[in-house]
């Protein structure tokens, strides 16, 4: 084990505000439980899960409750025991409405957890079957389910195992205290996925910004054996994004729309990494995760310990309230974040912050016309032409958009964030990006009628 | 003398040759086109709104002669442009009525309650993205006039935050109708007078709780035009919906309406 | 209180249309002191006039097109001032108010303002100006200290005098008489006002690349063309033609106007070597002594096509 610089640097970024020292020092704290929990069954990237309990069931936590609705999928599990209220459509965080279970909780030690495996003995297929049964997906955001990820397709081999700690979205801290606080269970994490992945090198990936994280790994896998290597990366936004991390952990570029596997690469979140280990030696499937309340908008920024389906409301509560003057409420951080206008919306299993923020840190804006000063493709980590784009966009002309490869774009918002003109050039980008997959569904639903008949 | 003799021998040859090249390219360039895609043409309105589902009137014409389209389905031309094409080409019409588009909200800013000031692209697809979308109603117009810039006869306008149809100016292309994110725009037959402008089919303390002037499904409206039997409502949820087969007409309707939400045409003028 | 629900991201940088265009003001007056200091309150007053000329007509244009005033991102006070820093310092003050009038009303409003003018709007009235008053344009006075004239006639009040360009000196092969390469350096010439000291144009080119308001390869390949044309056409020493005319304040400030320049790195080389090549054909070829003006706009025409062909390739793309 040793610990390395990273010296590839990708192209663009920016350096936002990172306001981390908020919640930075504020230790894990588990929130008391809320009387009401909304569980959605779309918490993760791919199909909604199929509900499987009815108004009046009782379940007991950890019980399987939406079982995955198709290959890219994930099961879901009440996070404590109780009633199930309700099961209605409710409005997700992105603002998309989907099926969600609304369960009245009871105080109850009560548990249906699968049964503990030893990772050691246990067969490849057995722990990979855990995973799939245990509902994780990446909690960094994306939610991508991790079963997928670590069952790439026979004719690819993974070859480095890439820990994602950079973290580099602002005011978020809940993986750098999961470093600080769980660096065994992400150890533990990291070997089961190097058995169920064929042994590949591992490479932790964490921004020079979290020294106490970094000192915490390089103690937690020190005795490690095989090849295992801590990279520092350069503090910049957007490091945390998977493409680049890939790039400056292990120089290695993945193609235009494949993913990490192509280039031999899994990328997986340390929260994710955790549950994983939770999910093998404790049988616990993934019903909580370290949520960041923070902001200038709440009283008490914290860490917060929360079952997978807690109401906004009841973790701004436990983080000591919201001031009077807050005008923004972020589903996770000020790049990448949703903005959400109700806190009866519930946390999911991506859930990684919410952020308040009051009128001092919120700023309105009118946006000016593009004065073609390039700030932007300067900004870019995707190398794209976002002011071309956006204009391609306001003049509907969404096939320039997709010539000029809009369909590359992240959406980490490095270009809004750095335009002088205050051009909403990542909300244009995400406009194109809906219009062409809308097309595409329509091609793809035209084509399936035509081969019908 | 001799200067200007030459420069008018040069440009008299050039004019020549060019008159030359010309006449050839015309006997062994040109192209032969049915003469009636030309009179179609002319006889379709010229909007070339895409209605139709053709890229413009001379795709349209193109496809009526070569026999691959209906006559009739230029809702902007209407039974009289259908009458030219058949004229010209022989083909019976299929049978049209003129229909307009119909914005079924009437959340107007002081009706509808807003959840927040949304700041960016003014596009509704874009501001329903966004946690939602600003206003409470998530079925209601969110007035960021989609459907006023494709319309292609400017007959849409914003009006207090929402989006208004000037029924002399619509041509029933149903542009807005694809456009809007909410789905709350149809096209309806010109002659229908009763409206439910109304989109919510959600329970009445619901719909309250977002709106002042939304349809609770009381089913006043469906007692007061002869009950069930005669079939001019259907509700779905708690909406009421205008059976616009078999619209009614009577204005008690309107009278009684507790939510005031069913309105006689709104003769709403845009000034275009 | 109402919430604010727009899309992310929700930080933005502490840059704005606003800070960019103070910045490179701010740059540009080293040049308008060195200005002040050469020829005295005849470059006062020519500043004074092009910008009070252009700030009231971007406020007229505005207000007659129904659009929101934009005086307040400063870029009509910048096009004065560059304006006036590409005016000889004799030149009749209403013509100088003209020449701002056409640079925001006919080069940047007609088009619909800051963004969409294709042409450097400064440079367009330059041009202008050039073609109607080309008498008064190219008249060039004394600058005060100008050796050969304290020598000489020192008693001389320094508005009666003409003097030479060095470029005009270039062009009628009168080399004997050119300024020493001091001169040329710290702008004890004859020419534009704000166009004779090197150094201060130098000092406020080196502020924008530190504040990442432009980037090196517009001003770089612009005088490098310059000096490597320069340098195999022969006769004078090729640095006299970098420091020499309306060279540097061209390629630090003009040519790397965003609105009219490419947007790509690579596009800004093309761009620049552009520049650099038609200066140095007029100026080697043309009838006018200085090329400098004509070459940014004939580029500036050409900047959507080479926008076209300079996109940059996705990360990822093969």
């Amino acid at each position: 084990m040793k610990t390395v610089k990273s010296s590839f640097k990708f192209h663009g970024g920016v350096h936002p505000e990172y306001h981390k020292d908020l919640a930075r020092d504020k230790a894990i704290e588990a929130i008391p439980l809320p009387g009401t929990l909304v569980i959605s069954m779309s918490q993760h990237l791919g199909a909604p899960a199929k509900c499987l309990v009815k108004a009046g069931d009782k379940v007991v936590k950890g019980q399987l409750i939406g079982e995955k609705g198709g290959f890219i999928s994930a099961n879901v599990h009440a996070s404590a025991c109780g009633t199930v209220k309700s099961v209605e459509l409710k409005q997700g965080a992105a603002g998309g409405y989907a099926n969600a279970v609304v369960l009245e909780t009871e105080a109850s030690d009560e548990t249906a957890y699968m049964p503990p495996l030893d990772w050691k003995t246990a067969t490849r297929e057995e722990l990979l079957k855990r995973v799939d049964e245990a509902g994780i997906c990446g909690m960094g955001g994306a939610g991508f389910p991790s079963s997928v990820k670590l069952n790439p397709p026979p004719d690819k081999h993974c070859e480095y195992l890439i820990l994602n700690g950079a973290e580099c979205e602002p005011y978020l801290t809940a993986d750098f205290r999961m470093m600080l606080e769980h660096a065994d269970r992400i150890r533990t994490g990291v070997e089961i996925m190097r058995k169920v992945l064929n042994g590949p090198a591992v490479r932790i990936a964490i921004e020079a910004n979290k020294p106490e994280a970094i000192a915490a790994m390089e103690t937690a896998f020190k005795d490690i054996e095989g090849n295992v290597e801590i990279v520092i990366l350069p503090v910049l936004y957007p490091q945390g994004s998977e493409k680049h991390q890939i790039y400056a952990t292990v120089k290695r570029i993945v193609p235009e729309g494949g993913l990490p596997i192509a280039v031999g690469c899994v990328v997986e979140n340390v929260g994710t990494v955790a549950a994983i280990a939770d999910a093998v030696t404790l049988g616990k499937p993934l019903i909580e995760r370290v949520t960041t309340v923070t902001g200038d908008g709440v009283n008490e920024p914290k860490n917060v310990l929360a079952p997978c389906g807690t109401r906004y409301e009841d973790m701004v509560a436990f983080a000591g309230g919201a001031k009077e003057n807050v005008r923004k409420v972020l589903s996770g951080g000020p790049m990448m974040g949703f903005n959400v206008a109700d806190l009866g919306i519930s946390t999911t299993k991506t859930t990684s912050g919410l952020t308040l923020l009051t009128e001092k840190s919120v700023f309105q804006y009118s946006s000016h016309a593009c004065i073609n000063c390039g700030t932007c493709l300067r900004a870019c980590p995707m190398n794209l032409n976002p002011a071309a784009i956006s204009c391609a966009v306001e003049s509907d002309d969404i096939a320039d958009a997709e010539k000029r490869g809009v369909m590359n774009c992240i959406e980490c918002g490095a270009c809004s964030f750095s335009c002088p003109a205050y051009r909403d050039i990542t909300q244009n980008c995400r406009r194109a990006k809906a219009a062409i997959r809308a097309r595409i569904a329509r091609e793809k639903a035209a084509a399936a009628a035509k081969a019908k008949g | 003398m001799v200067a200007i003799w030459i420069a008018v021998g040069v440009v008299a040859a050039v004019g020549a040759v060019a008159a030359l090249a010309l006449g050839i390219a015309d006997k062994y360039l040109s192209v032969q086109e049915d003469p009636r895609i030309g009179l179609v043409t002319a006889a379709l309105p010229g909007a070339n709104c895409g209605g139709c589902g053709f890229p413009g009137c001379d795709g349209y014409a193109r496809a009526l002669v070569a026999g691959t389209a209906a006559n009739g389905a230029c809702a902007a031309g209407g039974a009289a442009c259908a009458e030219a094409v058949s004229k010209i080409l022989g083909v019976a019409a299929s049978a049209t009525e003129r229909r307009v588009a119909v914005v079924h909200c009437c959340g107007t800013r002081s009706n509808a309650i807003r959840v927040g000031d949304y700041n960016g692209i003014a596009d509704c697809a874009s501001a329903a993205a966004v946690a939602g979308g600003d206003k409470g109603c998530r079925f209601g117009c969110l007035g960021y006039g989609a459907c006023a810039n494709v319309c292609p006869k400017h007959a849409i306008s914003i009006v207090d935050g929402l989006a208004k149809v000037d029924k002399r100016l619509c041509i029933g292309c149903g542009k807005c109708v694809n456009v809007c994110p909410r789905k709350v725009i149809e096209l309806v037959p010109a002659k229908a007078t009763l409206h439910v402008l109304c989109n919510n089919p959600l329970r009445g303390p619901e719909v309250r709780k977002v709106c002042k002037v939304g349809c609770m499904g009381c089913h006043l409206c469906e007692k007061n035009s002869g009950g069930k039997e005669a079939g001019h409502f259907t509700f779905d949820g708690f909406l009421a919906k205008v059976n616009y087969e078999n619209f009614p007409t009577d204005a008690v309707i309107v009278e009684k309406c507790p939510a005031k939400c069913i309105v006689e045409d709104a003769h709403f003028e845009s000034g275009h | 209180m109402k919430l604010i629900l727009s899309s992310s991201p929700h930080a933005h940088a502490k840059n704005s249309v606003h800070s960019m265009m103070r910045d490179v003001i701010l740059a540009l007056l080293p040049a308008a002191g060195c200005a002040v200091w050469f020829f005295g309150m005849r470059a006062v007053w020519l500043i004074a006039t092009c910008i009070a000329a252009s700030v009231v007509t971007e406020a007229v244009c505005r207000l007659a097109m129904k659009r929101e005033n934009s005086i307040g991102d400063l870029s009509a006070t910048l096009t004065g001032l560059l304006l006036a820093l590409n005016l000889p310092p004799d030149l009749p003050l209403w013509m100088a108010a003209v020449g701002g009038v056409f640079a925001i009303a006919v080069a940047k409003q007609a088009f619909g303002g800051l963004g969409y003018n294709p042409f450097n709007p400064a440079l367009a009235a330059r041009a202008f100006m050039l073609i109607s008053f080309t008498g008064a344009m190219t008249t060039w006075a004394f600058p005060r200290g100008y050796e050969a004239v304290e020598a000489a006639t020192n008693a001389t009040p320094v508005d009666a005098v003409t003097c030479a360009t060095p470029l005009a000196l270039i062009k009628k092969g009168d080399v004997a008489q050119l300024a020493s390469l001091k001169s040329l350096l710290l702008g004890n010439i004859g020419g534009c006002i704000g166009e004779t000291c090197a150094i201060a144009l130098l000092v406020g080119a080196a502020y924008l690349l530190i504040r990442r308001v432009i980037t090196w390869h517009i001003p770089v390949s612009f005088l490098a063309t310059v000096f490597i044309f320069a340098f195999f056409k022969g006769g004078v020493p090729p640095v006299f033609h970098v420091l020499s005319g309306g060279a540097i304040l061209g390629a630090c400030f003009m040519a790397t106007d965003y609105v009219t320049s490419p947007i790509t790195a690579k596009g800004k080389i093309v761009f620049g070597v552009g520049c650099g090549l038609l200066t140095m054909c007029i100026r080697s070829g043309g009838g006018y002594p200085e090329g400098v003006s004509f070459a940014i706009l004939i580029m500036n025409a050409v900047t959507p096509l080479i926008n076209r062909y300079t996109q940059p390739k996705p990360f990822g793309r093969a």
